[in-house]
């Protein structure tokens, strides 16, 4: 019966021509928005979560409250021991330190005086010992424009934009000036080991990378950090997990009343992302039903434009003694053979889009110069399972829906009139 | 005859009452000089405890400022140069002298409750607020004057301010200090008026950032010298060094 039904469809091509194309440009569409806006939000979760959220966050309660702020006297002191008992709580887990703080980058010259400055955008990761991640994290070496990582204390790391800014090259020497943790002014010198480009206007900024053992003597932060970051193993963000774990936490560690404890946060809890990824599934799914809906009224129409041309055959089918429903269920095989066909070669076609842009992405760098929001400068697409059968939701769905709505008209025909209606 | 009498007594009374601006004149006789040096503690309570630093400062006119911090060991040889509206702080652990300005100068000194703005600002009132006399009340049993005052010039640090001055020794008792949006930015209480060199100084002046949280902080005179022979190259970036 199949059989039959397909030989027809490929033989008779004005009956599947046009269907399958409509189907197959809907579903191209459909899985192109949906592997491309998945890229982007899956990117812009990673960057956060690498950058600043990490998969969990420990902060002081009063350093979560006044984030913007940055405020160093709120950092968490005692990190070792709290790290101690994280990594003992939590073995898979990588616990990493981290310092924000900001300032002022002063250049001197041949006197020793301001001959210019800018404002430091500082962050402070463990570069130094041997089992530090941070570096292949934030992607260090690859941002990398010129020089070297930092290896020994004294040594930072300056955004690409504020070398060329200021003609800073590798081996300057530069003065931070800033304010320790408990306020007093704080001087240190630093010589430009490497200058690096992350791509990201926000990260690029002003950009300061030292070692965190260098911040914490120059911030007066010893055996602190302003945050201590937790990843899951194999870098996997785990939602429940993260909720399970921060509740644990909290209920143990957390008190709200006291500013200087430590309180855990989860990645969607931080930076908005939690609205973010809900948005994420909403427009997926709207994306699906606005095309199945689009689709369907094409398809409907296009049915109707076939059920007159096979006016005659469906007259002749009926009065040679074939039911109507049967007629009905032969149209709806039809549409779903036709469906299935041009849902593959949809998801076909979006593919062969897709890979390439997966890998190489579209470079949208020069369109962000003012961008504050942490987002990828690259837009690459996602390839996940969902992406080989999402594409036949609505390809299936709206060429059955287009037929069936079509069909229903043979339901209205009456076999009195057939002989009239056939001319015959 | 009683009321002759009265309205009497109420002229002579309106009299006596001086100008805003003749207010403003005698605080800025007491509180500015040709040259001082002043040796001060400054108490910064924070939010991780309490921090005391010192200084020695020297200062000619309006115009050129030196301060020298002395403890804690952090802050020492830390040097603030004013050398008219430009302030440059030299660091001795980097052996560099940064220039300061712009939004910088309103950054916090030492995480206390003034700005750089606040100790570079050392013009005579009457030369940057026009006063208005509000009225009088009584503080903390002392009769003071209220004027508000409002900024005549561009650069002043804060466009109004509401000042109690002491009707007797025309110090500063007290004082409100607003942004133009008519924010309360900053609190200030003067107390310890003692008599120096013929002349009403008050000793010790407690800041209160109205943004910032915690209990202010406290900045105590403990010695104060007026009109004294201060060489003129301290007040050079090239001495900054020494």
């Amino acid at each position: 019966m199949i059989r039959f039904i397909l030989k027809g469809i490929l033989r008779d091509s004005t009956r599947s021509k046009f269907p399958i194309l409509i189907v197959a440009i809907g579903v191209f569409f459909t899985v192109f928005m949906v592997a491309f806006l998945g890229g982007v939000f899956d990117d812009m979760i990673d960057l956060n979560a690498r950058f600043s959220t990490g998969h969990v966050k420990v902060m002081t309660v009063g350093f979560s409250e006044n984030q913007a702020q940055n405020p160093l006297d709120l950092a968490i002191l005692d990190l070792d021991s709290l790290t101690a008992h994280l990594e003992r709580q939590y073995p898979k887990m990588i616990w990493v330190p981290r310092i924000h703080f900001g300032g002022l980058i002063d250049l001197a010259d041949e006197d020793g005086e301001t001959r210019g400055q800018g404002p430091a955008v500082g962050q402070a990761l463990d570069l130094f010992s041997e089992n530090n991640s941070d570096i292949e994290r934030l992607n260090i070496a690859s941002a990398l424009r010129s020089g070297s990582v930092p290896k020994s204390a004294g040594d930072a790391l300056i955004s690409e934009e504020f070398a060329d800014k200021t003609g800073l090259s590798v081996g300057d020497e530069i003065t931070f000036f800033g304010s320790t943790m408990y306020g007093s002014m704080s001087f240190q010198n630093f010589k430009v080991s490497g200058t690096i480009s992350f791509g990201n206007p926000s990260l690029d900024r002003g950009g300061f990378i030292i070692d965190i053992s260098d911040a914490r003597q120059m911030l007066d932060m010893e055996n602190g950090a302003t945050e201590l970051l937790g990843y899951f193993d194999g870098n996997i963000y785990d939602d429940e997990l993260a909720e399970k774990i921060t509740k644990e936490f909290n209920a143990t560690y957390s008190d709200s009343d006291d500013e200087f404890s430590p309180i855990m946060v989860t990645l969607k809890q931080q930076n908005d992302l939690a609205s973010l990824l809900d948005y994420a599934a909403y427009m997926q799914q709207i994306m699906v039903i606005v095309f199945i809906a689009a689709m369907s009224i094409v398809l409907w129409n296009v049915g109707l434009l076939g059920g007159l041309r096979r006016y005659k055959e469906f007259g002749v089918r009926l009065a040679l003694g074939e039911s109507k429903s049967a007629i009905f269920k032969n149209m709806l095989i039809e549409a779903f053979l036709i469906g299935l066909i041009g849902s593959f070669l949809g998801t076909l076609i979006s593919l062969v889009v897709l890979i390439p842009l997966s890998i190489y992405g579209i470079d949208i760098s020069g369109l962000l110069p003012d961008m504050t929001l942490m987002m990828p400068s690259t837009l690459r697409t996602v390839i996940t399972p969902s992406i080989f059968y999402l594409g036949f939701i609505p390809g299936l769905g709206a060429m059955l829906l287009g037929q069936a709505l079509a069909g229903i008209g043979i339901f209205k025909r009456e076999t009195s009139r057939l002989f009239k209606e056939l001319e015959v | 005859m009683n009321l002759l009498i009265t309205l009497f007594i109420g002229f002579m009374m309106w009299q006596n009452t001086p100008t805003a601006e003749a207010i403003i004149q005698k605080v800025d006789d007491n509180i500015n000089s040709e040259n001082r040096v002043v040796e001060s503690k400054m108490i910064i309570r924070g939010k991780r405890g309490k921090r005391v630093i010192t200084s020695k400062s020297w200062s000619v006119g309006y115009t050129k400022s030196l301060t020298e911090y002395v403890s804690p060991a952090r802050e020492r040889g830390t040097k603030m140069l004013k050398l008219e509206d430009e302030l440059y702080i030299y660091s001795p652990t980097t052996d560099r002298t940064i220039s300061l300005s712009g939004h910088m100068l309103r950054q916090s000194v030492m995480g206390s409750d003034l700005s750089y703005e606040d100790m570079m600002e050392d013009r005579k009132l009457l030369d940057i607020y026009s006063a208005e006399l509000l009225g009088e009340e009584l503080l903390e049993d002392r009769k003071v004057y209220v004027l508000e005052l409002i900024a005549k010039v561009d650069d002043a640090a804060y466009q109004k301010r509401k000042m109690w001055i002491d009707t007797e020794r025309f110090i500063p008792l007290k004082e409100e200090l607003f942004a133009k949006s008519g924010q309360l930015l900053k609190k200030t209480i003067y107390s310890d008026v003692s008599k120096i060199d013929n002349r009403w100084f008050p000793k010790t002046v407690v800041y209160k950032d109205m943004l910032k949280d915690g209990d202010g902080t406290v900045f105590t005179m403990i010695d104060i010298k007026f009109n004294q022979d201060i060489p003129d190259y301290i007040f050079s970036k090239a001495a900054l060094k020494r």
